[in-house]
């Protein structure tokens, strides 16, 4: 029965997280096409898209799988480099910018589930804190590594050098990463639609797997590893498919992100991004899709819209942390609320 | 005689490291926390001792002295307010907490005192002008910081084994960590002695943010946060929880980033430290000089 209700619950929010992601991309169409919405405001959109890809992706490893991951920025950079080359490669080749945007988030999603992989196979054989600083070592590694890269192309094929720019590139040739520079003169190709697909697939993806037999066996892992252990859930290898499908999520998130600009660095996924990604995750609630997706909208768009408050917009986001975790695991704390708001304990108790 | 250099500045560097690391290891080793904010207190240790010396005049011991004083202060404060409230919660929820403070830490420091960076005073070119001196014939150089910074190393950690050793606090210490519950019943008052933890930490990391920006004198609200988390990475290498392990993951990392960015490349260093860390994780997650700790279902 409880069984039951849980799982009511969870389709619930899933065709509620459908509905609005559906109607904010709908209504956001129509004010941009009819010139409501500023310049500033539609170049956001993309951006939006992307942050809303990468808080649902790390959701899916903090929230559900309860590992924290640091490092999430670095699968960002890697999607975002891999797939900017591809949409470089392929100018020539394919017509079809929409095509490209595909193929390019494509490329970066499967670059990311790579190295996610990679990445994985240690990671994943630790716990708690130890991991959590372990991503964060690879996140900084991959940063390092593409502040050194450097990809050229030309007629005879890719020119990979590191730490030092291929010196004969052919007429014709392009340097496409540019080490400490990063990616240089690309077209932009990120459209809002295209981010509006990325976001439904990965959503759809997530709710899939959280109410199948592999999202309860994480969700079991999550609970009590040693239980869930003990009755025969192989814990290594659905934490992987977790953390791998996050780390592709958030590849197809970077090349989505970096076509959006036609400059981009590889310092931009540095650790703070990876602690934005947090704090969009932990606002929206450990867990929550829907909480995770408008989370990360609005604390992307706010901070353009209240342009004199941005002094302070980092302190705040930090006291907010702060107290959204006092709130949420401290018992004084959750019986304030629960006098506060009437019902509440009632409805703690269901769930 | 360039790699006796090299090896000196890894010294005196990793002899930073392990002070910071001191902290790390305290605290983990008492209140099982990752601490994600003490790198940020020894940028607030260092901004303390500047203002005191370049705006108030102040002779640079008694500006240390202040720095450690606000440390402490901070540190407990921390403690006090984001980390006793959270006793009972997942290690995640603690975490996320701690790197909530770091940041506030962080963006604190940056409205109070602005992001351009600013140049740390070098206290022994303006006592005895000069910054080194010179060892055979010119061929190797010892900044006098190097020389301060691996002596107040040694002495700090000489104290803190005699104190965690000898005293009844130490002994208090070690009781907590060992088991916490059975601490209290032996009527040991465990959150005076996860403040006082926190409070130690803490003053080191004053004086590991005097030394690191006197050997690296750009200071910046971010200055605390590379290092901060290369010191839990040696305190990791050398065993968490275990004193000597931090002076030895200290020392080990320090020489490792020099010999890193001398020999293999200057770009590449952080990476190096990083993957140093990933190995050691991996081979012997328990660190150097750790104990292998069994879990209980």
């Amino acid at each position: 029965m409880k069984n039951v209700m849980v799982r009511m619950k969870t389709s619930r929010q899933q065709w509620i997280t459908y509905a609005f992601v559906i109607a904010a991309y709908i209504v956001l169409q129509i004010l941009s096409g009819q010139k409501v919405l500023s310049s500033t405001a539609r170049g956001m959109l993309v951006p939006i898209c992307a942050y809303v890809v990468m808080a649902v992706s790390l959701n899916l490893t903090v929230g559900v799988m309860g590992e924290l991951s640091l490092g999430h920025a670095g699968f960002m950079s890697v999607g975002a480099f891999m797939g900017t080359t591809a949409a470089v490669s392929l100018q020539g080749v394919i017509a079809s910018a929409p095509l490209r945007l595909a193929i390019a988030m494509a490329v970066g999603a499967v670059f990311a589930a790579v190295i996610g992989f990679l990445i994985g196979i240690p990671v994943l054989r630790l716990r708690g804190d130890y991991l959590a600083i372990v991503t964060l070592a690879f996140g900084e590694i991959i940063k390092s590594i593409f502040t050194n890269l450097y990809i050229g192309i030309d007629s005879r094929g890719y020119h990979i050098r590191f730490l030092q720019a291929p010196e004969n590139l052919e007429e014709g040739g392009k340097l496409i990463i540019g080490g400490p520079m990063g990616i240089g003169g690309v077209q932009k190709i990120a459209t809002f639609t295209g981010g509006f697909i990325l976001v439904m697939i990965c959503l759809i993806v997530i709710f899939h797997l959280v109410n199948s037999r592999t999202g309860r066996a994480i969700l079991a892992i999550r609970d009590n590893r040693i239980a869930a252990e003990s009755v025969g859930i192989p814990v290594t290898r659905y934490k992987m498919t977790a953390f791998v499908l996050s780390a592709s999520m958030a590849g197809a998130a970077g090349a989505l992100f970096a076509l959006n600009f036609s400059t981009i660095a590889a310092n931009k996924f540095d650790f703070n991004t990876s602690i934005l990604v947090l704090v969009l995750v932990v606002f929206g609630g450990l867990g929550n899709m829907l909480g995770s997706v408008i989370a990360a909208a609005l604390l992307t768009a706010l901070p353009e819209a209240l342009r004199s408050f941005a002094d302070y917009r980092m302190l705040i986001y930090a006291i907010v942390l702060i107290l959204v975790m006092l709130a949420t695991n401290n018992d004084d704390f959750k019986a304030l609320l629960r006098r506060v708001i009437p019902g509440r304990k009632e409805e703690r108790e269901d769930a | 005689m360039s790699f006796l250099n090299f090896l000196i500045s890894g010294i005196s560097l990793g002899s930073i490291y392990a002070i910071i690391a001191l902290g790390y290891t305290m605290v983990y080793g008492i209140a099982k926390m990752l601490n994600f904010a003490h790198g940020d207190v020894i940028m607030v240790g260092a901004y303390m001792c500047f203002f005191a010396c370049t705006k108030f005049d102040l002779p640079p011991v008694v500006g240390v002295i202040l720095a450690m004083i606000v440390c402490t202060v901070l540190g407990m404060t921390i403690e006090k307010l984001a980390y006793k409230p959270l006793r009972a919660a997942t290690s995640l929820a603690v975490l996320i907490t701690a790197i909530g403070v770091s940041y506030f830490l962080q963006n604190a420091a940056l409205l109070l005192w602005g992001s351009s960076p600013v140049v740390f005073p070098n206290f022994f070119k303006s006592v005895s002008g000069e910054t080194g001196f010179a060892l055979f014939g010119g061929e190797l150089r010892v900044s006098y910081v190097a020389l301060v910074t691996i002596v107040v190393c040694v002495i700090i950690m000489a104290a803190l084994s005699i104190f965690i050793g000898k005293t009844k606090m130490g002994k208090a210490m070690r009781a907590c960590s060992e088991d916490k519950d059975a601490a209290r019943l032996m009527g040991i008052n465990v959150d005076a002695t996860i403040s006082m933890t926190f409070a130690i930490g803490s003053g080191l990391a004053a004086v590991a943010g005097v030394l690191l920006c006197s050997a690296y004198p750009t200071l910046v609200p971010t200055t605390g946060s590379m290092p901060g988390i290369k010191a839990f990475t040696a305190a990791v290498f050398g065993g968490i929880g275990s004193i000597p392990g931090a002076l030895l993951g200290g020392l080990l990392l320090g020489v490792i980033e020099i010999m890193a960015k001398a020999y293999i490349s200057t770009q590449m260093s952080d990476a190096a430290v990083f993957a140093v860390l990933i190995i050691v994780l991996l081979v012997k997650p328990s660190g150097l000089l750790g104990k292998q700790v069994r879990e209980k279902v």
